[in-house]
């Protein structure tokens, strides 16, 4: 029965008969891949625990008031903040099959992305130079563990958005890129939600004690 | 009756899937409002950590509240997550992983701070304690 049959006429059947049937593969997919976002965080939710729990354990050594610059942070912030939007519009070009959008999306989601990662990798050097390395205390273990995670998504992210792009210029919008690029997507803005947890309870947090 | 759609709505989906035009305005300004509504409350955040026009002791709960709501803000703006029918699962799923993520970080704060109540070992010890 076709979709005009059953809302053809003035009273519509019950809403139960046209949800029969499995859902098209785009739907299925982004929907386990949800899951896996899910999961992906609830990894990290133990890693917040972990930190919370240790943050105080500082063995003697440095803290987070003496290590952490908050214009550093604020500019990753920002990064991150903005590559989120720019995936979006990059999202937009693809709904609209515009390839010269899209590239440019993606090309400022990159750029913003590494921006992030570039900053994120000088802290850690100045961090490691200064003796503040991850063995150095209990408190450290834990940062890096936590926000070195999110340093590994960010760089698998970035590596994934240049596949990306290789298979829309290689094989146009066919139905099983765009079903990855939607997952990409979901994927850099789950990114954008646990730098959030990070820079709240990390860094806001960890200049004021 | 065009408005009801046979199948559930993807995470991540926004309005009607790759179709050209006439979605394409009202979804730049939901991407737009989430980024303003984003950057607002990230700036509050900051300033928030660094003034002392607050009470101290209120600026941490208050920093997790700020960023409990920016997370609503990308989970509505960016991720398309809304309260239609054919976002059910997408909820249902989100709201167990709220649940476990709730669970496994109030568990293991809860559990520590009562291991270290339970040790009362004089303070030098209970600083090796926590230290190594």
């Amino acid at each position: 029965m076709s979709t005009e049959a059953i809302f053809g006429a003035e009273g519509a059947i019950t809403v139960d008969a046209i949800y029969e049937g499995p859902a098209p593969k785009r739907i299925v997919v982004a929907y386990g891949f949800w899951i896996f976002l899910l999961s992906d965080i609830v990894l990290f939710s133990a890693l917040f625990a972990t930190y919370a729990v240790l943050v105080h354990a500082t063995a003697g050594g440095p803290d987070g008031v003496q290590l952490f610059s908050q214009t550093r942070i604020a500019i990753e912030t920002g990064c991150l903040l903005a590559s989120s939007y720019t995936c979006g519009l990059m999202w937009m070009a693809i709904g609209a099959r515009n390839p010269a959008a899209t590239y440019l999306g993606a090309a400022v989601t990159f750029v913003l992305g590494a921006a992030f990662l570039a900053l994120e990798i000088r802290e850690f050097a100045g961090m490691i130079a200064a003796g503040a390395t991850p063995q150095r205390s209990a408190f450290l273990s834990a940062f890096f563990t936590l926000v070195g995670s999110h340093g590994a998504h960010v760089t698998l992210g970035l590596i994934w958005l240049t596949v990306m792009m290789a298979q829309v210029a290689t094989k146009g919008f066919v139905a099983a890129v765009t079903r990855r690029l939607a997952c990409f997507s979901l994927f850099w803005h789950a990114l954008d939600i646990i730098w959030v947890g990070i820079f709240t309870v990390v860094y806001l947090m960890g200049i004021r004690t | 009756m065009s408005s009801i759609r046979p199948h559930d709505r993807a995470p991540g989906e926004d309005m009607v899937p790759f179709q050209t035009g006439g979605e394409t305005l009202s979804e730049l300004l939901v991407y737009t409002t989430g980024f303003v509504l984003a950057i607002v409350l990230t700036a509050i955040s900051f300033w928030a950590a660094n003034t002392s026009l607050l009470w101290p002791p209120g600026v941490p709960l208050g920093l997790a509240v700020l960023a409990i709501a920016q997370m609503g803000v990308h989970l509505v703006f960016f991720i398309h997550i809304t309260t239609g029918s054919d976002n059910t699962n997408n909820v249902l799923a989100l709201a167990f992983g709220i649940l476990i993520v709730l669970l496994v970080m109030a568990g293991s704060l809860w559990i520590m701070t009562n291991l270290d109540a339970n040790m009362m070992a004089p303070s030098e010890l209970m600083n090796l304690h926590m230290q190594h």
